[in-house]
């Protein structure tokens, strides 16, 4: 243990994801032999981001106004909504240029061993998104493992008897990973390949 | 490290219960493996779509696995898929949710890591393959492995004698037989060690949760629908009350 605002600067980071006690003080030690100009410009960035970046009201990714770039942009196609875990998926997405049309962020996966079920995540607003009759498919881009998969599942026995098109992206996508860790080219592919899913 | 200064390797087969992220892309899998019981090990990598190790590591998957011994966690080297039944539960929501249920009560159920479990591990794989071949109301399989996993961690519930002084049910049946049931009692209580606040039961109810135990799927299969949900209540609540409502899966079940 450390004194006072050492000790607690090695507790907030070791809040972060992926970051474990090791490495929250190794994180800590670096910060107080850097540059304080250096270490002033990342906290005023971090209070930045909590005061400017909210999520969008309409899909719920990262955005510096009420909607997202995407939702405001209408040369989006508003017919095809891509349904996705997290924000990160997006950017993901939108780096291969293929799909034109809007996204929704769920905001997780279903993973009830973890507490997490549907009322969890935001599986109501996408229901609200439907309701106007614009939407004519949805694409489960959630992660190709196990939770990815079961949501998807969910998400299509949900929609389906709506009579919207809802599909999935193709596989090549080795089931076990995660959307973000896909290379360009494959996760292209498994848009391009989109298949019907049946429940 | 061995004493010998060698890394200890060993091997183990086992079902991944659950996994956590570690890092960037590495994941934490914990698995109740057949001789060695509840393991947590590191697995490098499993995380980035490449990696063809990811889909042998995801819950429910019954894994042949090579490990070494780390100095806090072990790690594993190789994975190779005896059966995969995740897959097959992910595309059916009902049994996910009670697969999930099945996962997180073995692994409260062992809560000593390494420590040989070996009744459980089997209980499970009988109940993952019971659940995967569908030849049983997935309510039925779940309710099956929670009552036996409870008598194999020692708390089976009293259901043929009281389990406060052990009358049975035909000493009993004079004074009003074994009718109540308390989960802090035990089980079924005679009339006179009856607790505050325990639950009447109807008779169907019991002799589903016995026929259960046994591994009587005659009478379960034909058990009827209200004497199933009344079992599936009184388990459900019996578990929780023995693992202090530790199974957060437990909610998430949707039955068929
Ligand atoms: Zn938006
Ligand atoms: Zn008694």
């Amino acid at each position: 243990m450390y004194e006072g605002v050492v000790q607690d600067l090695i507790d907030e980071l070791g809040q972060l994801p992926g970051v474990g006690p090791k490495g929250a003080q190794r994180i800590a030690f670096y910060l107080l032999s850097a540059d304080p100009i250096d270490v002033k410009r990342l906290a005023a960035v971090l209070v930045e981001v909590t005061e400017r970046v909210k999520f969008c009201r309409v899909c719920f990714n990262v955005a510096e106004d009420d909607e997202c770039r995407i939702c405001k942009d209408v040369r989006r196609d508003p017919s095809v909504i891509c349904v996705v875990e997290e924000p990160k998926d997006v950017a993901a997405i939108e780096k291969i240029r293929e799909f034109r049309g809007r996204y929704h962020v769920l905001g997780g996966a279903i993973s009830p061993i973890d507490g997490v079920g549907p009322d969890d995540l935001r599986i109501r607003e996408l229901m609200t998104r439907l309701a106007d009759g614009a939407v004519t498919e949805i694409i489960l881009a959630t992660d190709p493992n196990l939770e990815g998969e079961a949501t998807a599942t969910y998400l299509a026995r949900l929609i389906k008897p709506i009579g919207l098109r809802v599909t999935r992206p193709a596989s090549g996508l080795p089931v076990g990973g995660e959307l973000e860790y896909a290379d360009e080219v494959t996760l292209g592919r498994a848009f391009e390949g989109r298949r019907l899913v049946d429940v | 490290m061995g004493e010998n200064g060698l890394v200890a390797i060993y091997r183990d087969d086992g079902i991944v219960l659950r996994t956590h992220k570690l890092g960037e892309a590495d994941r934490i899998v914990t698995v109740l493996a057949r001789k060695s019981g509840r393991i947590r090990a590191v697995a490098k990598g499993v995380r980035r779509t490449k990696s063809r190790f990811g889909a042998r590591l995801e819950p429910f998957t019954h894994v042949d696995l090579l490990l070494y011994t780390g100095r806090s966690l072990d790690v594993i080297t190789q994975a190779e898929t005896l059966r995969p039944y995740g897959e097959q539960l992910a595309a059916d929501y009902p049994r996910y949710t009670t697969g999930t249920a099945m996962l997180e009560t073995a692994e409260k159920l062992t809560p000593v890591e390494k420590e040989p479990a070996m009744r459980q591990f089997l209980l499970l794989v009988g109940g993952l393959r019971a659940l995967g071949e569908g030849g049983h109301d997935p309510r039925l399989v779940l309710d099956a492995f929670l009552l036996r996993s409870l008598a194999v961690a020692g708390y089976a519930p009293a259901l043929e004698e009281c389990a406060v002084c052990g009358t049975t049910a035909l000493q009993a049946a004079p004074s009003g037989g074994l009718r109540a049931f308390g989960l802090a009692s035990g089980g079924l209580t005679c009339q006179n060690c009856r607790a505050p606040g325990s639950a009447t039961p109807a008779l169907g109810t019991v002799a589903l949760m016995v026929a259960l135990l046994r591994g009587d799927w005659d009478h379960a299969d034909a058990s009827e629908r209200r004497h199933q949900v009344e079992c599936s209540g009184l388990t459900a609540a019996y578990l929780q009350w023995h693992l202090e409502h530790s199974i957060r899966s437990l909610k998430h079940v949707e039955h068929a």
